[in-house]
């Protein structure tokens, strides 16, 4: 990068340029509908229209039951789905990085395939998988596991191992593509020196694989923290939120409170601030953790 | 020394057998949803997990159901604009931001990776009422024109046009080239493979778009795959044959695209390229 001067005036102004149709539709519909919300988010309809209400929304949250339902769902799959997915996606990526391994491609393109399927088939194909019709039951009740096809969609532990289920399977894969990446850039004689030094496979993994992925791995845990705190398509398809809300998402309320019930734009936008708020708290924590461990 | 290899050995078993148990389970609902779209309905329920003779059969009973054609039409133009108006304004953003810095720009720059933070149901509700306020609800320009400007590809962009040298770029300038006449002309051929991984990543999120367009599509007439596979699916009775058919045709395209261009497609995914 020698002799690399600012662009001059003249410049810049063609620099505004390129930039403008993406800033404007990123104005009129980034920017715009999100300060639209937050004012939306203290305003309640009253007299055929909204008007400002205060705190209302945010108050009325704490009396919700089906609200805390929501965000407890959303942060069990959360915290259980999320780890266990990182780890076998670390896991796997170790794995298909080995020198040892015949057939890379094959490999590498079968564990990859599951995240080319839009969410809504593969939650719909889950959900037959798991009807008391579908696969799962007949396989289990050949093996002599089952006597009867079993419900598992209307009983709340069941539907939700079912979610977190379907989820691992997309996104594995998903992050395991990150990993590989990463893997591929630390050199092979990092490995063969730990090789040399006696270190077997295990104390690898957890003494050069994952500290040399910790900004992969940050990545990966920040951008799966948000997709979860925004997961819809796959609850909203497998299970539909049932049983007895049993596995419905703050997303899905959020659909729900505008769109299904009689809308509520207010309450919808404050819950929605509500996730807005916690993406930014926890994406901070999750940094300052991985700062940390330095 | 014998038993050193064994180890070795033994070791290199275990890893393939571990891996192919994994692929085994990321391969199944596909071998199952495709052996389905050739079943009947009852033949699915009872465990037959080979091709059969249903699928023209299925065919059939989709079009009775849905317009199929249409709906695929529905899908492939939205997908199809989407991801060339997305990749054109995203690279030229992307490309304003790298080559032309300022401070300004930083600044606009630092808010569009911010706005990444910004779910999509802090915002669903004013782009609603946008759209119904101009007379758009139930349009594919409702559901194309929201998310073109991603900033997810500004920055993929952005990172790229890193690469590209700037001495070209002042060359051409010297030459008395037009900025756009460079950008389109001399920029735009080299970064090929950029493109195509934005292409392929632009094109994914909104072949699978499902949220939006369910809160904007209200006539069957204008729906895409996803909200047909969703209807389908919730329906009372549920012909699994003629639904299986529905996600084979709605997931094909992208395993296509997937397995003829895994490069440039894990290069979307991971936003790195080179």
């Amino acid at each position: 990068m020698i002799g690399r001067k600012k662009a001059g005036p003249s410049y810049n102004k063609y620099g505004w340029a390129f930039i403008s149709i993406a800033f404007a539709l990123y104005l009129m519909f980034t920017i715009y509908p999100a300060v639209a919300s937050l004012k939306l988010s203290f305003e309640s309809f009253q007299a055929g229209k909204y008007s400002f209400a205060g705190l209302a929304n945010y108050k009325r949250m704490f009396g919700d039951a089906i609200f805390f339902q929501s965000l407890k769902n959303t942060f069990l799959y959360m915290i259980i789905q999320v780890p266990v997915m990182l780890f076998m996606a670390l896991i796997i990526a170790t794995l298909l990085n080995s020198t040892a391994l015949r057939m890379k491609g094959f490999f590498r393109t079968s564990i990859f395939l599951p995240c080319v399927t839009s969410l809504v088939a593969y939650s719909i194909l889950f959900k037959m998988m798991f009807s008391l019709d579908g696969i799962v039951n007949m396989v289990l009740m050949k093996l002599g596991i089952l006597d009867a096809p079993y419900q598992y969609l209307q009983d709340s532990t069941w539907a939700r191992a079912i979610v977190i289920i379907a989820m691992l399977w997309r996104w594995t894969g998903y992050n395991v593509i990150f990993y590989l990446a990463a893997l591929q850039n630390i050199p092979k004689e990092t490995f063969e020196a730990a090789k040399v030094d006696g270190a077997n496979a295990v104390q690898t993994f957890f003494k050069i694989t994952v500290p040399q992925l910790k900004p992969i791995i940050l990545l990966t845990a920040i951008m799966s923290t948000n997709g979860t705190l925004q997961l819809f398509d796959e609850t909203m398809n497998i299970t539909q939120g049932g049983p007895a809300n049993s596995t419905l998402t703050i997303s899905q309320y959020i659909y729900n409170q505008s769109f299904v019930y009689a809308p509520n734009f207010g309450y919808a936008s404050a819950i929605s601030y509500v996730v807005v708020f916690l993406m930014i708290i926890l994406a901070i924590l999750q940094f300052s953790v991985a700062g940390k461990k330095d | 020394m014998t038993k050193d290899k064994c180890l070795k050995i033994t070791g290199r078993v275990i890893l393939h057998i571990v891996l192919l148990f994994a692929v085994f389970i990321s391969i199944f609902p596909f071998f199952w949803m495709i052996t389905g779209a050739t079943n009947k309905s009852v033949d699915i329920t009872s465990g037959t997990m080979w091709f059969g003779s249903n699928l023209e059969a299925n065919w059939a009973n989709l079009r009775d159901t849905a317009n199929v054609l249409r709906i695929a039409w529905n899908t492939i133009s939205t997908t199809v604009i989407y991801t060339v108006l997305s990749v054109l304004i995203c690279a030229m953003a992307g490309y304003g931001f790298e080559k032309f810095p300022s401070k300004g720009k930083t600044i606009v720059y630092g808010a569009f990776l911010f706005s990444m933070m910004i779910p999509f149901s802090a915002q669903m509700i004013p782009l609603f009422r946008m759209a119904s306020s101009v007379n758009m609800l139930n349009s594919h320009i409702a559901i194309i024109l929201p998310t073109i400007a991603m900033p997810f590809l500004v920055f993929f962009f952005r990172q790229n046009f890193q690469s590209y040298p700037t001495e070209l770029i002042e060359a051409a300038r010297v030459d008395g080239a037009n900025e756009f006449v460079i950008f389109f002309r001399l920029v735009m051929m080299p970064m090929k493979s950029t493109f195509a991984a934005a292409a392929i990543y632009a094109f994914m999120k909104q072949w699978n778009n499902y949220l939006w367009p369910l809160i904007v599509i209200q006539t069957n007439d204008k729906k895409t795959f996803t909200l047909l596979l969703s209807s389908l699916a919730s329906a009372y009775y549920v012909d699994y044959g003629q639904l299986m058919l529905a996600i084979v045709l709605a997931t094909l395209p992208i395993i296509v695209v997937f397995l003829t261009m895994q490069k440039q497609f894990v290069e979307g995914i991971t936003g790195s390229s080179k």
